[in-house]
């Protein structure tokens, strides 16, 4: 290798370097203005928005002097751009005040309530993607077909409908008439003194302590609203599969690869759909975002003790800190998801890596 | 007509060489046309929004009872019949009523959203895009934070904040759902912003605030009508799970996200109460789904079928 060469070379290393850094770097610029911007919204409504945010967090009940000492402790007699300092700090570290309904710091209720949430989009997102892959990838290899038709009815209803009422309906069904599921909530009262839960997932838990029948029950209780966060991810994920499928299948490639006597299941499964996975990651990681946000109306509907139910019950009772404290939960992963789901994209994908 | 003259007004829809302003437009508006009609789902939705607006506007005519006044003695949670087509509510109150009357309280609900967020995202658009630079930077970077809230949940926390009912519902969601506007009226800007026909305008001495209200605004409209027609259904979601949630519109109002939260308490006895309001919600998200897939096919061809 010439030294011409080398020096290229060494010029290429670092030119790529420079270029992980800056993007490294333009990342960290979004996360951090991104969240602020959570907190600024946050901030606006509990603090600008009410005309006494004293009154909005304490009730109109509060004695005077719990009030005045509220007053001090929020800092409202300061300015607002300090008001807003003091926010941000308390917020990073996790102090999102005292719920009024719960007695307990909203952080801690937060914890208490986020695995179940967690737990139910995890398994709607499982369903969405087991199904909606397939669906979408045979829509576009049959396109046109009653298959594609059946797949675009089927997303297009699942764009239109509410959410809340289908759960209702399916609770009449399968509740109701025919009792192939348990009744809303959790886990049956009689397992509430024999089951300890360890990590908040209540199906990994009844798992790891062996404890099968606790397992089926909350498998009962799970698999409705779960279904239904399912088919709302199915739609979503159908569609982009296809749309992602029939990009792929134009390709050049995918002719070489029939010229090469290649079978269909392989050219479709091995070759488009590993070419069409980069966006697809993206995709799911969306579609988990947007179910942690899809669990506030579900939750509510089927009484699952996750932070969507935390936030309508809070709201109920003009909870300001707990409806706040519930609103930057769920938007900092949602955000979070995002971000990441956006880096990723850039990492797997080899052209932005070239590029 | 004889079928000679229809043929010579087709030719004349289609001439490559319109002799005026108005045959060019009233040429290309034919096409969009027979491509938006020949998808027949596509029609399906204009249809259900056609009757959607013929529901609200007559609803006086269509409803045969009050929406609001009920007879609690008699008519309390009937199942659906001859007399009540879709049964009664708890207070008596003629279902099929107040679902024609709540079709007025939806696009009541939509078009205020629309005429809100639009122009909001469009002004933020078309200045980031015409004015670049630091302008640019800063609208855009606000714009994507908006993008990436959850926007349920964030309409939830302002109709928290402001107290419920129908104008605070509306304000929450409009105040989420701008960002997508924006960003299409910046893409439309950037891409006619060098042309030269701006150039001109320029040279004759146009101010920016003219150039961008009068020479750009208008090229971004069609794109931003097909993406407010898309967005429509995640609206009326929206905004009924808001009133489901007892945040959006308020008793007595017939708003068919509340009617479904009043009809809660009975559903596995009286599973009607909460049924009709529902099939309503999704026939007429439906209904937007389908116009707004028609309208970006038919005038939009570059996204196909994709």
């Amino acid at each position: 290798m010439s030294v011409a060469e080398n020096q290229a070379a060494a010029g290429r290393g670092s030119a790529r370097a420079v270029a992980i850094l800056s993007s490294l770097g333009r990342f960290l610029v979004i996360a951090v203005t991104t969240y602020l911007g959570l907190l600024a919204v946050t901030f606006f409504i509990g603090r600008v928005i009410p005309i006494d945010p004293v009154l909005a967090v304490l009730g109109d009940r509060a004695p005077t002097a719990v009030v005045e000492r509220t007053r001090r402790e929020m800092g409202l007699d300061l300015p607002w751009i300090e008001q807003f300092y003091l926010y941000v700090k308390a917020a990073l570290r996790g102090d999102f005040g005292t719920s009024v309904l719960t007695t307990n710091p909203v952080m801690s209720d937060i914890r208490r309530v986020f695995p179940a949430t967690i737990e139910l989009a995890t398994l709607g997102t499982i369903i969405g993607a087991v199904i909606g892959v397939p669906l979408g990838v045979l829509a576009a290899v049959k396109r046109g077909s009653l298959i594609d038709q059946v797949a675009r009815i089927v997303g297009l209803i699942g764009y239109s409908v509410p959410i809340f009422w289908l759960g209702l309906l399916g609770l009449v069904l399968f509740y109701a008439k025919l009792q192939w599921i348990a009744f809303p909530a959790r886990l049956d009262v009689v397992f509430e003194y024999t089951f300890t839960p360890i990590t908040g997932f209540y199906l990994l838990d009844a798992a790891i302590q062996g404890q099968w029948d606790v397992f089926y029950d909350a498998w009962r209780h799970i698999v409705l609203p779960a279904a239904l966060l399912g088919y709302l991810s199915l739609a979503y994920i159908s569609r982009m599969t296809r749309s992602f499928m029939l990009n792929e299948l134009a390709q050049e490639y995918i002719v070489a690869a029939r010229a090469k006597g290649l079978s269909e299941s392989r050219i479709i499964w091995g070759h488009a759909l590993r070419n069409a996975a980069v966006p697809m990651v993206t995709v799911i990681a969306l579609s988990y975002a947007n179910l942690l946000e899809g669990s506030v109306l579900t939750e509510t509907v089927f009484s699952w003790p996750g932070i969507g139910l935390y936030i309508t019950n809070s709201l109920q009772n003009a909870d300001m800190n707990a409806v706040l404290g519930g609103t930057i939960a769920i938007g900092s992963v949602f955000i979070a998801i995002n971000l990441f789901s956006d880096l990723l994209y850039r990492l797997l994908d080899p052209r932005t890596k070239a590029g | 007509m004889s079928a000679e003259t229809i043929q010579s007004r087709r030719e004349w829809l289609l001439s490559d060489r319109p002799a005026s302003r108005l045959q060019a437009r009233l040429g290309r508006a034919y096409v969009a046309w027979r491509r938006f009609s020949a998808n027949r789902l596509a029609l399906v939705g204009m249809l259900i929004i056609i009757a959607l607006l013929v529901v609200a506007a007559f609803a006086d005519v269509l409803a045969p009872y009050s929406p609001t006044v009920g007879d609690l003695k008699n008519a309390r949670l009937l199942p659906p019949g001859a007399a009540h087509w879709f049964g009664t509510d708890d207070l008596g109150r003629d279902i099929y009523s107040r679902i024609v009357y709540g079709a007025r309280w939806t696009l009541y609900v939509v078009i205020l959203v629309a005429i809100i967020a639009a122009p909001i995202g469009l002004l933020v658009g078309t200045i980031a895009g015409y004015a670049g630079g630091w302008t640019d930077t800063i609208l855009m970077r606000i714009t994507d934070i908006f993008l990436a809230f959850p926007k349920l949940v964030l309409a939830l926390a302002f109709v928290a904040a402001l107290g419920p009912g129908i104008e605070n519902a509306v304000l929450a969601i409009a105040i989420t759902s701008w960002p997508p506007y924006a960003r299409i009226a910046r893409a439309e800007t950037l891409t006619v912003r060098n042309s030269d026909y701006i150039k001109a305008v320029q040279l004759m001495g146009a101010s920016p605030f003219r150039i961008v209200l009068r020479h750009i605004m208008p090229l971004c409209i069609s794109s931003l009508i097909i993406r407010v027609t898309l967005d429509m259904a995640g609206i009326i979601l929206t905004a009924a799970g808001l009133g489901f949630l007892g945040l959006g519109a308020q008793p007595p109002l017939p708003e068919w996200g509340a009617m479904i939260a009043s009809g809660r308490r009975f559903i596995l006895d009286q599973w009607w109460v909460a049924a009709a309001p529902g099939a309503a919600i999704l026939i007429v998200s439906l209904g937007f789904n389908l116009l707004g897939d028609g309208l970006r096919d038919a005038l939009d061809p570059r996204s196909g079928d994709q």
